[in-house]
């Protein structure tokens, strides 16, 4: 089949994938600290109700540039598995990112503007790791597009273990999960930590819950790159580590800025950089 | 059944309370309450929030944040004020700062009486706001059905 097919069936139901794991972790969450939790279709709920809602604009250019960020979150996606070139869509993910960034600090609102510094240091803590990551994934099976990772006879957990085990660390950043939820959380619903949605209502806030639902769809297609002998495999993979990061979420306070970037940084140089350095030595 | 009964997002605001009304909202995030079953958030932020749940009297004070707060929730929205100050000014309704309930400032949908309200009457004031809630959404499109037309 024509990867093309594959890339507007990501486009279709990687909502659908992404609202009912938000779904998941929320019954999760809920029973690791004794309670029952909403329904599993929660989150379609509330981004619902979101759309029937009054949406208030506070400039003109908040709601093309959310647009702009779902479309974007989306297209990655439908890159990724639609056959372009994997370096290519960790530049058009953090253009995604970049994108919820400005609309955030497009508001005049402190708390917005601190929200969205605080996204950029999460995108400088972040975006290292992604790159270096698929060139990691590209040189261990000598294909540069999705389908060509997964026709590869070598099972990439095995060959690049240290990028797999930083994969872990990076997405809690990227789930919006304690201890590194700086920017903005599932939890908390106050006024910093939620500082980069402070001036979205209505169908506004609704973009950023569909964006990232997409986000989480395309960590969940960035493991399977991992374990590339069974999609299947792949998405028990991610399940195991989605509930391994629940657990972390509910065990952990946040952290700072600060110990955010050197945590991460230091963790993509020792593991990520050490593992690709290490391939180019042994010559694998 | 509409996505606004399923996730009513509720904005808690200490106008001038002795805290025993917020504790009690509070003990209904616990586990032994769980009004998240109900899709129920409490969120800091009034631009995204359905329920305004107000405790304690309206002061000289907290005047203006109170009618600046209900400002910046968007429609279909309605306030619950929670608890025997916020619905009359309680035994502070003849202080010399105090202007009264809740009411006097911003229209008030649900009454929750009690001093303190007890999680479970807080709980059915917030299931009446959802009911209110439904009630303004279905005004308000006719209204609009009515300037279309």
């Amino acid at each position: 089949m024509h990867p093309i097919f594959f890339g507007l069936l990501f486009l279709a139901l990687a909502p659908v994938f992404g609202g009912l794991v938000a779904g998941a972790d929320r019954i999760v969450t809920a029973r690791m600290q004794s309670r029952v939790g909403p329904p599993l279709l929660q989150p379609f709920y509330d981004a619902g109700k979101l759309f029937s809602k009054t949406s208030r604009q506070i400039n003109p250019v908040q709601e093309p540039l959310l647009l702009g960020h779902v479309t974007m979150m989306a297209v990655t996606g439908a890159m990724l598995l639609g056959g372009t070139d994997l370096i290519l869509t960790t530049f058009v993910f953090a253009l995604a990112a970049l994108l919820l960034v400005l609309a955030a600090g497009s508001a005049s609102s402190p708390y917005s503007f601190t929200g969205a510094e605080r996204e950029l240091i999460v995108l400088l803590a972040v975006e290292p790791f992604f790159i270096l990551m698929m060139a990691a994934i590209c040189k261990v099976t000598d294909a540069s597009t999705y389908g060509g990772v997964l026709a590869s006879p070598k099972l990439v957990a095995l060959e690049i273990p240290g990028v797999l085990l930083t994969f872990l660390l990076v997405a809690v950043v990227k789930l919006r999960k304690s201890p590194f939820d700086i920017s903005t959380s599932h939890h908390p619903h106050q006024e910093l930590v939620k500082g980069l949605t402070t001036d979205m209502s209505g169908r506004l806030l609704a973009y950023v819950e569909i964006a990232h639902w997409y986000e989480t769809a395309l960590l969940a297609a960035f493991t399977v790159l991992f374990f590339n002998w069974n999609v299947g495999l792949g998405l028990v993979a991610f399940a195991i580590g989605y509930l391994a990061e629940v657990l972390v979420d509910n065990s952990t306070s946040r952290i700072k800025w600060q110990l955010l970037l050197r945590f991460t940084w230091t963790v993509t140089l020792l593991f990520c950089a050490g593992n690709v350095l290490a391939l180019f030595v042994l010559g694998v | 059944m509409s996505f606004l009964r399923r996730s009513p997002w509720i904005l808690h605001y200490d106008a001038s309370s002795c805290n025993g009304c917020d504790i009690e909202v509070l003990a209904c995030l616990t586990p032994l309450y769980d009004v998240e079953r109900f899709g129920i958030i409490n969120t800091g932020n009034p631009k995204h929030a359905d329920i305004f749940l107000v405790t304690g009297s309206v002061n000289e004070r907290n005047v203006e944040i109170i009618q600046n707060l209900y400002r910046q929730m968007p429609d279909p929205k309605v306030v619950v004020a929670v608890g025997a100050c916020a619905c009359s000014g309680g035994i502070f309704a003849r202080a010399y700062n105090v202007q009264g309930g809740i009411d006097r400032v911003i229209p008030v949908d649900v009454y929750v009486p009690g001093c303190a309200a007890r999680p479970e009457s807080i709980i059915d004031g917030v299931v009446r706001g959802i009911e209110a809630l439904e009630g303004k959404r279905a005004l308000a499109r006719r209204q609009r059905g009515e300037k279309t037309a």
